[in-house]
């Protein structure tokens, strides 16, 4: 069976797009081709600058500018012939790239024999063969760092904790993904258990471990119940346990579950958290790597670094290190959400820019808006302003842009969105999250969080702003762990990028998005409104009235701002002030 | 609530996890899976059976949010405090929920139907005052329906 996919993305060529239906339906028809072939609509095929798209399927050819007279050329060439219609071709590179995201919808994240069937365990064999200090050697190579936020070089972290002396150590696969807005840990624990354990096994290896443990929100039941399963069959097929492979070397996994607190992805606080305890983070040093669970050396990676390892083992360091920036190595996975076309997982080699990732691979800003930022690394990240947009992925090029690569959330903000509102969400997250063991963060981020709120109802004073980043770079010195120090970051940077935003709040008491309620005032040009009365309708406070002759008026006393009249009104008729 | 088992089902759980260490969140995660919340009886008993302060898992239970400490009823009332539903009328829903059930905000009927949850917004303002009876949406709610929405429900 051949499909023909028709783009029906929203917007114009509306009656074109219909037409181009019918007639390929038709003319199939004509040709007796309706059992072979099916013409079906499909959401959306990438292509937004090359008028109609089609795409032919299984050959997966896609053709833009597609007109009437095109039609016959491509079912004699195409569908009959199997052949392209060179003139129409659009060519897309494929700018993304899958190494974490390997196996996922691709091997069967329940069956053992269908990862083995996928170079599955091959790194683990590679690794025992190894041993140790090759296989940290070969992380060397690779130049891999942690994908959970920080960026420190796996293969350091590695050394270190083999380098201390214990009887007993620990590797932890952190799972306690806790950014709103990412969620690439849970689809690769989800999706391919088998290769965070296999990346775990060559970490124990690497450190001498005998114990793992899994760290798994416990909101996430799905990745809890297939990396159970994957744990489950490794027993059962000798991959875990005593003596495995007649290696002498032995490894245990268990799984332990977070129980709903932000503050547990901090290394420390996830120890004791594992240890049965508050999840409260302690003073490093001592590092984990000398003094972790049970005061045991303890090695902590995230879920999509592990899941690279087994990659780097079989392929070879220098061949993932090919990929990426001089700093930066490999791949990293996106969330990408907020007012993106096409939302969702993309995977790309580190050094694309940021604008490659939201025009090109997600297809530019719902709607045609006027794109505003992007914000990276959740509530310990920054907003980037269109600008810096050019700038290539990467740890320390994102750094100095105010931001972080954080764990990989990233959402597109557009001209509606208020940018003292975004901080407010991002600080309040972190002031609902702090665990109130320090000052600096329980404190700092609750007078913060006060200030603009204040601000939001136009009650900020200019030397709020001040006062801002002052608290912010106390929380920053001074809070224990990684949760305060990063939470003042999405303030910061738009007040560094959008003090003009903050401004219009503050001397002007005006929301330029109209996102802050409290400040924007609703009113009815009588030029423009045609007195078709759908501002009464959804009116909810009954502010609006009028009819047809005199148009209509909304009445300041009542108008609670929501915004709905303006958001109906197909005139332009309703200005937002 | 009495739960006749409850002393047996706290032994087989902390019997599968006495041998390891750390073990008391996962026991807590076990018996909220088993009754959807961490009864203080059972806390009590877990107390006694493990040898360890009441306070010591109080501590755990009231640090992590997942845990709760009283019943989920059987349907989550959700009465939406948005502008929109604040200005429309929904603190009279309120209070007319709160005759009819005898519960407060985040509280359970005694015979553990409804829960009743007060909501930032639903992001329907259009349809205010909204309620939300699990996933069902009841718009444009006067206090007159609250007595039939409950009641469609209770016989249930």
């Amino acid at each position: 069976m051949k499909r023909i996919l028709i783009q029906d993305t929203t917007g114009n060529l509306k009656k074109e797009k219909r037409d181009l239906h019918i007639s390929f339906s038709t003319q199939i028809r004509d040709r007796g081709l309706t059992d072979q072939v099916q013409v079906v609509m499909a959401s959306d095929l990438g292509v937004y600058d090359r008028g109609l798209a089609v795409k032919v399927l299984p050959e997966g050819v896609i053709y833009g500018g597609v007109e009437l007279k095109h039609i016959p050329d491509i079912i004699e060439k195409t569908i009959v012939k199997g052949e392209k219609v060179e003139e129409l071709v659009v060519e897309r590179k494929n700018k993304q790239m899958r190494i974490v995201l390997r196996h996922c919808g691709v091997v069967d994240p329940e069956s053992f024999e269908d990862y083995v069937a996928h170079d599955g365990y091959q790194g683990l064999a590679k690794a025992l063969e190894m041993g140790p200090e090759k296989v940290i050697e070969e992380m060397k190579k690779s130049g891999l760092r942690g994908r959970g936020g920080a960026g420190f070089p796996t293969w350091l972290k590695w050394n270190l904790t083999r380098g201390v002396k214990g009887d007993e150590k620990f590797i932890i696969c952190n799972g306690d993904e806790g950014d709103p807005g990412a969620y690439m840990d849970r689809s690769v624990l989800e999706g391919d258990p088998h290769s965070v354990i296999e990346g775990m096994m060559i970490g124990a290896i690497a450190v001498g471990a005998t114990r793992g443990f899994f760290y798994i929100r416990a909101e996430y039941p799905l990745a809890v119940e297939r990396v159970q399963k994957a744990i489950d069959q490794c027993y059962a097929k000798g991959i875990l346990g005593k003596n495995i492979f007649a290696t002498g070397f032995s490894f245990d996994i268990e799984i332990r579950l977070g129980a709903g607190a932000f503050v547990c992805g901090e290394e420390t606080a996830l120890i004791a958290s594992i240890e049965g305890l508050r999840g409260y983070p302690r003073p490093r040093p001592p590092f984990p790597s000398v003094k972790g669970l049970w005061g045991k050396p303890t090695v902590i990676n995230n879920v999509e670094t592990l899941a690279n390892v087994a990659y780097i083992l079989l392929h070879g360091g220098e061949s993932f290190g090919r990929v990426g920036t001089e700093g930066s190595k490999g791949t990293k996975v996106f969330a990408l959400t907020g007012k993106v076309r096409n939302s969702g997982l993309v995977e790309v080699p580190m050094g694309i820019t940021l604008r490659e990732i939201v025009f090109d691979i997600g297809g530019g800003v719902l709607d045609n808006r006027q794109i505003k930022a992007i914000q990276t690394g959740g509530p310990s990240g920054g907003v980037i302003p269109e600008q810096f947009f050019d700038a290539p992925v990467g740890y320390e090029e994102l750094q100095k842009l105010g931001s972080i690569m954080g764990s990989g959330g990233m959402i597109v903000m557009d001209e509606n969105d208020c940018m003292v509102d975004i901080s407010k969400f991002y600080l309040g997250f972190c002031v609902d999250e702090s665990c109130g063991k320090c000052a600096p963060c329980r404190v700092g981020g609750t007078q913060m969080l006060h200030i603009l709120n204040q601000i939001s109802e136009g009650k900020g004073q200019i030397e709020d702003l001040k006062k801002l980043s002052e608290i912010a770079h106390a929380m920053q010195k001074a809070s224990l762990c990684g949760l305060g120090q990063t939470a003042p970051n999405p303030v910061l940077s738009t007040l560094k990028y959008f003090e003009k935003e903050y401004l219009a709040h503050v001397l002007d008491k005006k929301c330029p998005s109209g996102k802050c309620a409290s400040l924007v005032t609703y009113l009815i040009t009588k030029e423009s409104c045609t007195g078709c009365g759908m501002c009464a309708r959804v009116c909810p406070a009954n502010a609006i009235t009028g009819n047809r002759q005199e148009k209509y008026t909304i009445d300041p006393d009542k108008c609670i701002s929501c915004g709905q009249c303006y958001e109906v009104c197909k005139f332009g008729a309703v200005l937002r002030q | 609530m009495v739960i006749e088992t409850l002393s047996e089902d706290v032994r087989k759980v902390v019997e599968r996890w006495k041998d390891k260490e750390g073990n008391l969140i996962m026991i807590l995660h076990d018996i909220q899976d088993r009754y959807g919340y961490v009864p203080r009886e059972a806390s009590l008993e877990i107390s006694r059976q493990m040898d360890q302060p009441l306070a010591r898992i109080y501590e755990v239970l009231t640090f992590y949010n997942y845990f709760k400490l009283t019943p989920p009823g059987k349907f989550t009332i959700s009465v939406c405090m948005g502008t929109a539903c604040y200005l429309k009328g929904a603190p009279a829903l309120i209070d007319e929920i709160r005759h009819i059930l005898h519960v407060d905000e985040g509280e359970t009927t005694k015979d553990g139907l409804f829960h009743l949850q007060i909501v930032r917004c639903l992001g329907c303002c259009g349809l205010a005052p909204v309620i939300t009876v699990d996933h069902k949406v009841y718009s444009a709610v006067k206090r007159s329906d609250v007595a039939t929405i409950i009641g469609e429900h209770s016989k249930k």
